[in-house]
């Protein structure tokens, strides 16, 4: 049966168009094809890796922040409360030399109130001493008139002193 | 279902020509067999409709008269150039002595192979250029992605798949047979001129094509391969006075590719002929008259339209598997 012999005719041009669509296929089209498929699998491959790396870097960079955002804070509240301690002392040793500040200068207003009440009462000793001498002058110079008397009163100051 | 469908087909079949038989054979009796293998054939024009038809140039060469070319306009109606004419029972080009001169006419087939290999090399070619223009970074869509699948799909799924180690050197040849059986598979079943030829069901380009996939088993394999052939592994009885074995292992050589060649052959070729069966029902159900005539053509339609789907599915099992066995072949040869 003609169906199951091959003709020569087809078979020289499909031999001949065969080997010229190989040639085209195999040679030119097929390894640019692959080799291009190859490269973009590789590519995306290597984009999804630096894509996860990058992913990473990120997550690192946002801990790496929180971490300082609370040593930050740490500090500060260090700081807060070194000031409080500082502010504290402070205000005490202030208290305290105020307070000796005071006492030594009552102490001292107290001397000299002293100075000033014993200047004073020396003052006042010597007025009247000067004002009994001078009574005493008087006195003396009224009843001085009478010898007798005189040597009566000065034997009796002697004796009195 | 396609089982079914050929004892529907050949009930049917068997039915009409009881019909056809009781009646007497009239002038305009549809020869249903012409027509199929008609169409299934080769032939020296390309017929689109009735009036509308390509004459293609004929080629014939012979020692006495050499290279003739004319166009097959010239053989109509018995007539002849240079004394080549049309022979009445194989309907092939033959000399005055009735002898096949060496006939290389640009036929039905051939033009069909030539807009086949035309298509693939500008798609290829196309895909090229898409690359050089958008380089790789870039993923193609539509067509260009679509092939790109069907390449991608050939190298990592069926070489890769079936010869492992060295496949790189293989898939190309087995991209371009997929490509190839596939192209013309779905030219094939256009119904009208830029396909409908019957390519992949012709066994002269089917056995062109497995003749390479034996090149390739053959012409590649390692030592090995051969020493499996002529000297396998197997109690020496049965190779020693006898070579048995080797005798079965070098018929094997060749089955294989002569597997190849009928099983595409034949599965296309089927395909055609029920295609066409369907359709010459409709004809030959309105001889008898439209009450017959009408109901059958709806059949006649349901039953082309779930052919051709099923076609369209064959046309890319039948080159999957073409393809599939030849790089099997290859991979056993390359790593038994």
């Amino acid at each position: 049966m003609g169906l199951l012999t091959p003709d020569p005719g087809l078979l020289f041009w499909m031999v001949i168009s065969f080997a010229v669509v190989f040639v085209v296929v195999a040679k030119f089209g097929f390894p640019v094809i692959i080799g291009m498929v190859n490269k973009r699998k590789e590519y995306i491959e290597m984009s999804l890796l630096s894509a996860r790396e990058a992913n990473d870097k990120l997550a690192g960079i946002k801990s790496e922040g929180e971490r300082l955002i609370a040593d930050a804070k740490n500090q500060q509240q260090e700081i807060v409360a070194g000031a409080m301690a500082e502010r504290t002392k402070i205000v005490l040793a202030a208290q305290e030399q105020a307070s000796a500040e005071a006492s030594r200068i009552a102490r001292e207003s107290a001397d000299a109130i002293q100075r000033a009440k014993d200047a004073a009462l020396s003052d006042v000793r010597d007025e009247v001493a000067e004002l009994a001498v001078k009574v005493a002058e008087c006195v003396i110079r009224e009843k001085m008139s009478d010898d007798a008397e005189q040597k009566k009163a000065v034997l009796r100051m002697i004796d009195q002193l | 279902m396609r089982r079914l469908l050929c004892v529907l087909m050949f009930l049917a079949g068997v039915a009409m020509c009881s019909y056809a038989g009781e009646e007497k054979p009239e002038k305009n009796e549809l020869d249903v067999p012409g027509v199929i293998f008609g169409h299934l054939g080769d032939s020296y024009e390309w017929h689109i409709a009735d009036g509308a038809v390509i004459h293609l140039p004929c080629i014939v060469y012979d020692i006495d008269k050499g290279l003739t070319v004319f166009s097959s306009s010239k053989l109509k109606n018995g007539g002849g150039y240079a004394g080549y004419h049309l022979d009445a029972m194989s309907g092939k080009i033959v000399n005055e002595n009735g002898e096949r001169p060496f006939d290389i006419s640009i036929t039905k087939n051939v033009l069909q192979l030539f807009i086949v290999c035309v298509l693939l090399c500008a798609v290829v070619i196309g895909l090229t250029v898409w690359y050089k223009r958008n380089g790789y970074e870039k993923a193609p869509g539509g067509f260009v992605g679509a092939m790109e699948a069907v390449f991608d799909f050939v190298d990592k799924d069926i070489a890769k798949a079936n010869i492992g180690h060295g496949y790189e050197k293989f898939s190309p040849y087995l991209g371009t047979v997929f490509l190839f059986i596939l192209t013309c598979n779905l030219l094939g079943l256009i119904p009208v001129f830029p396909g409908g030829a019957n390519l992949t069901g012709n066994i002269a380009v089917t056995m062109t094509l497995s003749v390479a996939t034996w090149i390739a088993v053959n012409f590649f394999a390692p030592k090995k391969y051969f020493k499996e052939i002529l000297w396998p592994d197997v109690p020496v009885f049965l190779k020693a006075p006898l070579p048995i074995m080797p005798a079965i292992e070098f018929i094997g050589v060749f089955t294989k590719p002569f597997s190849l060649t009928i099983r595409l052959f034949a599965n296309i070729f089927a395909g055609h002929a029920i295609i066409l069966s369907l359709t010459c029902i409709i004809f030959i159900a309105w001889q008898s008259g439209a009450a017959l005539g009408l109901p059958m053509t709806v059949v006649s339609v349901l039953f082309c339209m779930f052919m051709n789907c099923l076609e369209l599915l064959v046309a890319f099992v039948q080159a999957y598997v073409f393809t599939l066995l030849s790089a099997s072949f290859i991979g056993l040869a390359q790593n038994e």
